[in-house]
């Protein structure tokens, strides 16, 4: 791929923001859904693969994450290895969304899935709340530091990879 | 393999063992698949075009898989068995088609075949029907839809009854799993390739589609199944079904990559987008 860079146009400054910030968000989407079904469901077993309280549009809804979340992570990583190859790679943006992505999915597992559509709960014990709590707050935490950093990297410029150093990607 | 006791086929339903005549069909189609695929490779070498060597290798092991889903131990334990069942299913349905689609047939025989037969096959696969059968939303719902069919419908059970038919709706797993995968990785020439955003949004409803009839098994089994049995089969068919499907996304996302790369160097002016 050397050649193809380095017949490439220098990037603008601030190119490519919305790729940066997309880039991001599909692969933190991606790695929370990743981190639901490998920790939680498959090592800890704290979530159950299925639950008599899940409704019909819970296993819909359910089943768009689960693939959403294979194509987000990959996708994710793609449109990242785009950004260096064309050198408009920004990692506090891209951070900052990943941050975003994965707290807005988290949120949305915690609060719609797991409580409205009732898929499954955190763990199955008598006292849910601690756990609701913490993973909704969690969740909070990472869209609020996530918005910050996208809200602080806007418009700023491309520091990464600028002239030259297209032929090292 | 049946903790109930209850296998789900019918009495003297097993006429896949060593020997029978299903059994000698597919060993047949295999051998036949595998040496065509041969030949071809060796005409096209003779002839100064060398064919890589990945792509045999992954056709032998694609037909191999789709043969052991039909015949031999893995199909007689499927009769009694809704876990082996599955297995079958995602090798023979899912990762048979992958391998096979990303052996290239078409393309070796469009090389190897004689000028008479190959515009014949040209022409064959630029038809309408053809290009109707092999459009991602067809293909979707006869890989997607067909299997909700077999499932959700007493085609599964009818299925351990009769040897003819369950040969028949493995063959259109198979089938329907290479159309599928062909349109959305496939390498073989395409005459009217389709956008890639519909490609994306065909693969993450099928992917989705698969996971959610997994969960409805395992919610509603099928009547002749035993519980514990049909939840092991759902979950199988969950987990390893999400990394065969993760493989055709990174093949589709890494092709995608490569096609903006090439467009990118060939117009480096027009700031190709990853978009086309």
């Amino acid at each position: 791929m050397s050649d193809i860079d380095a017949t490439a146009a220098a990037p603008k400054p601030g190119e490519r923001s919305a790729q940066n910030a997309w880039s991001g968000v599909l692969f933190g989407v991606g790695l929370v859904a990743f981190i639901d079904e490998a920790v939680f469901h498959q090592v800890l077993h704290w979530h159950h693969f299925y639950d008599l309280g899940t409704t019909d549009l819970g296993l819909v809804s359910d089943g768009f994450f689960h693939a959403l979340g294979w194509f987000a992570t990959i996708a994710g990583l793609f449109l990242l290895a785009d950004l260096r190859r064309r050198g408009a790679l920004r990692w506090a943006r891209w951070i900052g969304s990943v941050l975003l992505g994965a707290g807005a999915f988290q949120l949305y597992d915690g609060t719609v899935q797991h409580k409205l559509m009732g898929i499954h709960q955190i763990r199955y014990v008598e006292d849910l709340l601690p756990y609701d709590l913490t993973w909704n707050l969690i969740a909070a935490a990472l869209i609020v530091a996530g918005g910050i950093l996208l809200v602080r990297t806007r418009g700023s410029r491309t520091r990464a990879h600028r002239p030259g150093a297209a032929a090292a990607s | 393999m049946n903790p109930a006791g209850l296998p789900f086929a019918a009495p003297g339903a097993h006429a896949t063992g060593a020997g029978s005549p299903i059994e000698l069909i597919v060993v047949a189609a295999a051998a036949s698949a595998i040496a065509a695929y041969a030949t071809g490779v060796v005409v096209s070498r003779r002839r100064g075009r060398p064919w890589p060597w990945p792509r045999p290798a992954l056709w032998t092991a694609g037909v191999v898989l789709a043969a052991i889903s039909a015949a031999g131990p893995l199909a007689s334990a499927a009769e009694a068995s809704f876990v082996a069942h599955m297995w079958a299913h995602l090798l023979g349905g899912m990762l048979a088609p992958l391998l096979l689609v990303l052996a290239a047939p078409v393309t070796l025989a469009l090389r190897t075949l004689h000028v008479t037969p190959a515009r014949r096959l040209s022409r064959l696969l630029r038809s309408g029907p053809a290009r109707f059968v092999a459009h991602p939303v067809t293909a979707l719902a006869l890989s997607s839809g067909g299997l909700w069919l077999i499932y959700r419908t007493p085609v599964f059970e009818a299925m351990h009854a009769d040897p003819l038919l369950r040969l028949v709706v493995h063959a259109h797993l198979l089938v329907a799993g290479c159309l599928f995968t062909a349109a959305i990785v496939g390498l073989d020439p395409r005459p009217h390739p389709s956008r890639r955003t519909l490609l994306a949004i065909v693969l993450v409803i099928a992917v989705a589609s698969h996971g959610i009839l997994a969960k409805h098994l395992a919610a509603d089994p099928p009547a002749a199944v035993p519980a514990d049995d049909a939840q092991a089969g759902a979950q199988l068919m969950y987990s390893l079904g999400g990394w065969v499907e993760a493989a055709v996304i990174l093949v589709f996302c890494a092709q995608w990559y490569r096609a903006a790369g090439r467009r990118r160097a060939s117009a480096p002016a027009d700031a190709a987008s990853l978009a086309r």
